[in-house]
């Protein structure tokens, strides 16, 4: 079979299902997930051709969400939670911090407990509050937790498809914005490792770091720069627990220059930990600072000021501006 | 860097104290109990005073005691219409031999924290009966999920009693593989287990097989939200798991009356489960009850609440300071309802044991102590690469990285040494 085009939303529909297919001993569970589909409809009839005991709809309770799915991996299921909206996995906070991330290391390494959180998240859908925010950073502080986060199609499939088979617990950010953005699936190809970043489009003259919805912003932004005889080049992390400097090292080291882009608040979010670790790494190749572009120290606004808040075309060329003009 | 500087700094090579430490500096001034006072009759002691105990909910209710019996505190067997349970004197010493085991080795460990060797103790003491006859009443298959004081319980699993040490020690977090003995991992953040043992019972059921699964915890966890969320999620997929609560009358200084207004066991009937209280102290009622739970657990019957109704004898850990809280009288009424002393005057009433017994016992307590004292003297501390061990089981490039560093770091020393 030939690649499909599908929405990103569709491609994580079709990767649950091939799990379901292949692993008897997947799971998948939520909140709606079962005769609605889930409100994204990510798991959209997958209850119908599986049962309600593989496609399980909650209590609507997250701490007993995630707690359920620590114990039903000690046995030996491999649970697939969802989460309804970014804002919402706080009660669940707990056990993911406090348990999930832990028990693996409190048994020396007996425990596996290979559970996946599936959050969608980010803005731009004109939402209420708790509905558009980017928590990654709080759970990548975390050690003992993988963070994931596709910006497409493609990877929307495989990377689900690998973290739901990592014997780690992975939470799988989906950069809802991007749900119906629609790209190539290639469902027999051989998927690139789940950690590594990727160069997504190649470019001399300053690198953008991105990953999730900013994936598309920073791709816009090049193709705008170009018009102004400007060469960027587009890294997606694709990774965010481990992130993958070796990759973003290789290309600053040839721009010289670094803009790293996220939604989350700038302020203690991954862009400060990518932009300090760049520096070490390639102190004498860099020629300008390593600016962020991202979310302010302010809760997520209402929607009709989320346009500003959010690091748009004009802020991310803004901060290329800045970057060159060193 | 130096290697006089490293002195210097000196690595940490202990864990801090517990959180929990300051915990005890809270003071709380409350009325005793009453339930206290009623302890040295010789009816079966009263439930709580709260208006929701003082009325009977149906006839049947009305007809038998509150809570189940079997074992006064005088040493006289009771008959409970719900639960016999017929014994023999050697299962009566087995009984006994636990309990005084575990109790010896609870006082051990409450030593060795005094001496230094443990950062911290969370003691049984008073709880013997309700963890050993909880703990008997399973099968091997069952699985359990521990709080943190669950000592009794663990001896029940067969778990090693210096192996619960490690992690008040400070060498690790715990440090055995659950599997091994259907014994999870201590629980420190409280209430948490009570989902896991959820989940667990899920499986169980997915899985069509003839298991229980206990969940531990105390009448303070029985306000946390997990516990809550824990009893909502095994009501509607009807998953084995029998809810224990030891209802020690007290979370560190706040007294049950801080966490609810009805009888502990009378929540599981807002849930859709039974909820039944057993005399904490008694071991055969506890026992029965939890045999008779765990098979309604196996046999499909859903999710079932056990409160046992007992005593923290001790101080919450060592950490704690009772006598900020806790009235002389209340602890002095427990006293007399202590578990062990029951048990012995069954045993000596019936004649179920001789002298000889409890003299070996006597015997194999102290060299179960002693084998403690060495093992806890002789425990490692774990190298300082280990925490980069088992944090992941896939591994993760930043491990990696960190890894190698604090490697190199340490091994500059070493060339140091060597240079000098
Ligand atoms: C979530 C959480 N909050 C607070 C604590 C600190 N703490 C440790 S034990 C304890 C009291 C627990 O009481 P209870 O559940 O009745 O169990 P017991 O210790 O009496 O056996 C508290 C407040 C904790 N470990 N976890």
């Amino acid at each position: 079979m030939a690649a499909e085009k599908m929405a990103l939303a569709k491609a994580l529909n079709a990767s649950l299902r091939t799990a379901l297919e292949t692993d008897p001993k997947v799971l998948v569970m939520g909140e709606d997930v079962g005769r609605l589909g889930g409100v994204f409809r990510i798991t959209d009839q997958l209850q119908k051709d599986f049962g309600e005991d593989r496609v399980i709809d909650t209590p609507l309770a997250e701490s007993g969400i995630i707690g359920t799915a620590i114990g039903l991996a000690l046995r030996g299921y491999r649970p697939v939670a969802e989460i309804q909206f970014d804002g919402f996995v706080f009660p669940a906070y707990d056990q993911i911090v406090t348990q999930l991330a832990k028990m693996h290391a409190r048994s020396l390494g007996a425990v596996r407990l290979p559970v996946v959180i599936r959050i969608p998240y980010g803005g731009g859908i004109g939402a209420v509050e708790h509905h558009s925010e980017s928590p990654e950073a709080l759970f990548a502080h975390v050690a003992g937790l993988k963070i994931v986060t596709p910006s497409d199609a493609s990877d929307a499939y495989w990377m689900l498809q690998q973290a739901i088979q990592c014997d780690d617990p992975v939470v799988f950010f989906e950069p809802k914005a991007r749900y119906w953005d629609k790209g190539e699936v290639d469902r027999e190809g051989i998927p690139g490792p789940l950690h590594a970043a990727k160069v997504v489009r190649p470019g001399d003259d300053l690198t953008i770091a991105a990953y999730g919805p900013s994936v598309k912003t920073a791709l816009a932004a090049a193709s705008a720069a170009e018009e102004d005889g400007v060469s960027l080049e587009v890294v997606d992390l694709r990774s965010v627990s481990p992130i993958d400097f070796d990759t973003l090292q290789r290309s600053v080291e040839r721009t010289g220059r670094l803009v790293v882009v996220h939604e989350a608040p700038v302020f203690f979010g991954s862009g400060g930990e990518i932009a300090a670790r760049i520096t070490e790494r390639c102190f004498y190749h860099l020629e300008a600072p390593v600016l962020r572009v991202g979310g302010f120290h302010a809760p997520y606004p209402p929607a009709r000021l989320e346009e500003e808040y959010l690091p748009g075309l004009d802020r991310v060329l803004d901060s290329v501006d800045r970057a060159l003009a060193y | 860097m130096t290697v006089e500087s490293t002195a210097a700094r000196g690595k940490p090579r202990r864990a801090a104290a517990e959180t929990t430490a300051a915990s005890g500096k809270t003071t709380a001034s409350r009325k005793p109990a009453a339930s206290g006072k009623a302890a040295a009759s010789k009816k079966p002691a009263a439930p709580r005073r709260t208006a929701a105990s003082r009325k009977p909910a149906g006839k049947r209710q009305a007809e038998r005691p509150e809570m189940v019996q079997l074992l006064t505190p005088e040493g006289e067997r009771v008959e409970h219409p719900d639960y016999a349970l017929d014994t023999t004197p050697e299962q009566l010493r087995g009984l006994y031999r636990d309990m005084m085991l575990t109790r010896r080795f609870d006082a051990e460990a409450t030593a060795l924290q005094r001496q230094g060797e443990l950062g911290l103790w969370p003691s049984l003491l008073g709880q013997e009966a309700a963890q050993i006859g909880s703990g008997r009443a399973l099968r091997e298959t069952d699985y359990v999920f521990p709080t943190y004081r669950e000592h009794g319980v663990a001896w029940c699993r067969g778990v090693d009693p210096a192996q619960l040490l490690g992690m008040f020690r400070g060498v690790n977090h715990g440090g055995w593989d659950p599997a091994s003995n259907r014994f999870h991992l201590y629980t420190i953040v409280i209430g948490s287990q009570a989902l896991h043992a959820t989940g667990y019972a899920m499986g169980v059921l997915k899985d069509g097989a003839d298991e229980a699964v206990l969940a531990y915890f105390g009448d303070g966890a029985s306000s946390q939200g997990d516990v809550a969320e824990a009893f909502t999620f095994a009501a509607v997929y009807n998953a084995p798991v029998v809810f224990f609560c030891q209802n020690n009358q007290w979370a560190i200084s706040e007294p049950t009356e801080r966490q609810t207004r009805v009888p502990l066991y009378q929540r599981a009937q807002g849930y859709g489960f039974p909820g039944v209280r057993v005399d904490g102290n008694d071991v055969l009622a506890v026992l029965a009850v939890t045999r008779a739970a765990a098979e309604h657990a196996r046999t499909g019957q859903g999710p079932i609440l056990v409160e046992a109704f007992t005593y923290r004898m001790g101080a919450h850990t060592t950490s704690d300071d009772p006598t900020r809280y806790r009235p002389k009288e209340e602890l002095e009424a427990w006293e007399a309802k202590d578990p062990m002393l029951r048990l012995r005057r069954l045993i000596e009433r019936e004649d179920a044991a001789d002298d000889a017994f409890f003299s070996e016992l006597q015997a194999e307590s102290d060299a179960l102590a002693k084998r403690v004292r060495e093992v806890i003297r002789t425990m490692p501390d774990p190298d300082g690469m280990a925490m980069f061990e088992h944090t992941y089981a896939d591994g993760h490039a930043l491990v990696d990285e960190e890894r190698a560093q604090y490697g190199a770091y340490l091994a500059s020393f070493a060339d140091q040494h060597e240079g000098n």
